[in-house]
């Protein structure tokens, strides 16, 4: 007779522990919503008012991390220099700041009466409570993870790949369009979900820096928190939506990397 | 002609060499990892910046930190064979070798690279991805991508160390028929002496960041001038301390016992080299003769490479000798036997004086 011993036992009940703790909540919001009620609750303006603004914002805030951060994670793989990794933890600090802190932050800074507030209300830029400062929160929150996880993906590159590219005749710049950029495209997309998820799930720094305005600043996370006291129904059926998304993400982040994809993300 | 000049800070040791390629030439610089080799390319092509270099192609300047000339290496007209060839995983084959043309159509891009591939004789992997490539198969690629610019200088990294016994072979060969064409000149690195013999014209030793000797492969191991490069080309080098002898040579009395004679004049203490061809193997005590070295030996090891056989002989100092397989079995050689090493004293060559 094989023994098997107490620890195995132990451990697989700690797994079936954490996975039933971890999926009941997200099942629930499926088991408690009928189908007629998500129809319902989606058919209405404000619901729907919020799907679309917490698209947009996401998508502009995504373009914008992508479009900046790729090359900055670029010179942070590249190059070595002194405060390089001052930089490195510097960028980092909102991925630990609070979302409260965050939104705060933010107003002290380029709120109305914040450091900036004053020129960029002379550049005839609005921000506070208005959608452009949704996608400012949103950009501030989600940016470290597609920094961070872009400066991996270039980090892995080898060496000589850009070098071979260099010695063929291209340009850094062409080099980093054509050999590293593409090099890196599974970590990039890996990154751009990350921070996409992120961006999704935002709430506290929105609600701070920016307001629950129906329509201007309410995204899906703040119109649950709207409803959730009066419209419970309402609020689990625009909760089902984020989930299907939220799922769909980490299925394309894994789909990308392989098996081990959200390990090799959250490095 | 291609002129490479570096003085610069390498780590624990300073880089201090000159070379001078002519065209349609190569130098094979030689020596042990971490001795600067690939440095000297990399300053070649522009890919590291010396604290002081000269480096001259044809009858461009693409280095001078005297005038404070520095050209970026795109604009070094250079083929660069890297160590591991460095193909970009994401890009298909004949799309490696198309990257560095930049005129014509894409079409017309597509048809020069496939008539490279062709040259090379891997025109069937023109669609293929670089992971799925034998190494053999990668090296030829990666060479075919060097030359896709008609570069004005080729520089190739260990162009065969990447490679398994076998494919070496025959890769050697196929590189060195590729360099017979090329009008340009090669400058090419290698830790491995024989592959420099095969591959260079000429034969540059590196160790500790400058060269130490320079010169046809035969002469180097002919007439090598240091115990290093006489241990780097094969040799057996044994150290003693040497007297004057009759007739202008000198007897050299061996660390760890015996004594040889070398027709080399010497006094004090010195290094010298033999190379395990010169050495033969007796039984017993041969005929005494003052032209011949004698030195008592067990046989250690007996290890055949090819038609030949490899003696491994432990004396005062270790000995290897190379011998015909008939002798082996005319001898009995086998590990334990005692025999007799035997070589002339005009192939026992004085190294140094130390």
């Amino acid at each position: 007779m094989i023994r098997r011993g107490w620890f195995p036992a132990l451990i697989t009940v700690a797994l079936a522990g954490a996975l039933l703790f971890l999926t009941l909540p997200v099942a629930a919001v499926f088991l408690e919503t009928s189908p007629a009620a998500l129809a319902d609750s989606l058919s209405d303006p404000v619901a729907q008012e919020a799907l679309w603004l917490s698209l947009k914002t996401t998508t502009i805030a995504l373009a914008i991390i992508v479009l900046a951060g790729t090359p900055a994670a670029y010179l942070l793989a590249t190059r070595r220099f002194r405060g390089r990794s001052a930089i490195v933890t510097l960028i980092e600090l909102p991925l630990v700041l609070p979302p409260a802190v965050a939104g705060i932050a933010l107003l002290a800074a380029v709120g109305p009466a914040g450091l900036l507030g004053q020129s960029i209300e002379d550049a005839g830029v609005e921000l506070a409570l208005a959608t452009a400062g949704v996608v400012v929160a949103l950009t501030f929150v989600a940016s470290p993870f597609y920094i961070r996880q872009a400066e991996a993906a270039f980090g892995a590159l080898d060496q000589a790949w850009l070098d071979a590219s260099r010695t063929s005749g291209a340009s850094e710049a062409r080099t980093f369009l054509r050999i590293a950029v593409p090099a890196a495209t599974p970590g990039l997309l890996a990154g751009g979900a990350l921070a996409l998820g992120r961006a999704l799930g935002e709430f506290g720094a929105t609600l701070i820096f920016a307001g629950s305005f129906q329509g201007i600043t309410q995204t899906v996370p703040l119109a649950i928190y709207d409803r959730f006291a009066t419209d419970f129904d309402g609020a689990l059926a625009l909760s089902a939506v984020l989930v299907v998304v939220s799922a769909a993400i980490l299925l394309a982040v894994k789909l990308v990397r392989g098996p081990d994809g959200l390990g090799v993300a959250a490095r | 002609m291609l002129r490479v000049e570096a003085n610069t800070q390498l780590g624990a040791f300073s880089l201090e060499l000159a070379v001078d390629v002519a065209a349609g030439r190569c130098l094979a610089l030689a020596g042990p990892s971490g001795a600067g080799k690939s440095t000297v390319l990399r300053i070649a092509a522009g890919l590291v910046r010396p604290d002081r270099g000269l480096v001259r192609c044809a009858e461009h300047t693409w280095l001078d930190t005297e005038r404070d000339v520095h050209l970026l290496p795109e604009k070094r007209s250079c083929g660069y064979v890297f160590q591991d060839y460095a193909l970009w995983p994401h890009l298909r084959v004949w799309q490696n070798v198309a990257y560095p043309m930049r005129e014509g159509s894409r079409r017309e891009r597509r048809a020069r690279a496939r008539a490279l591939l062709e040259r090379f004789g891997v025109l069937r992997l023109a669609d293929a991805r670089p992971a799925t490539l034998s190494g053999g198969e990668r090296q030829r690629v990666a060479l075919a991508r060097a030359l896709a610019r008609r570069p004005a200088a080729l520089l190739l990294d260990e162009p065969l160390s990447a490679l398994d016994a076998r494919t070496r072979a025959s890769a050697t060969r196929e590189l060195a028929s590729v360099m017979q064409d090329l009008e340009v000149p090669v400058l090419l690195v290698t830790h491995d002496f024989a592959e420099a013999a095969q591959l260079g014209d000429e034969v540059g030793i590196v160790d500790g960041g400058s060269i130490v000797q320079q010169g046809s492969a035969s002469d180097l191991a002919a007439r090598p001038r240091s115990a290093f490069v006489a241990d780097f080309t094969g040799a057996v080098v044994l150290t003693g301390t040497a007297r004057p002898g009759p007739d202008g040579s000198s007897l050299i009395d061996l660390d760890g016992g015996g004594t040889v004679t070398s027709t080399d004049p010497g006094e004090g203490r010195v290094a010298v080299s033999v190379y395990p061809w010169e050495i033969a193997v007796a039984r017993g005590a041969p005929a005494d003769d003052s032209a011949r070295n004698r030195i008592p030996a067990q046989v250690l090891s007996v290890t055949t490479i090819g038609g030949r056989v490899r003696l491994g002989l432990a004396a005062g100092q270790p000995l290897q000798a190379e011998v015909t397989t008939a002798a082996v079995r005319e001898l009995d050689l086998r590990p334990g036997g005692q025999v007799t090493a035997v070589w002339k004293a005009a192939a026992t060559r004085i190294v140094t004086g130390t």
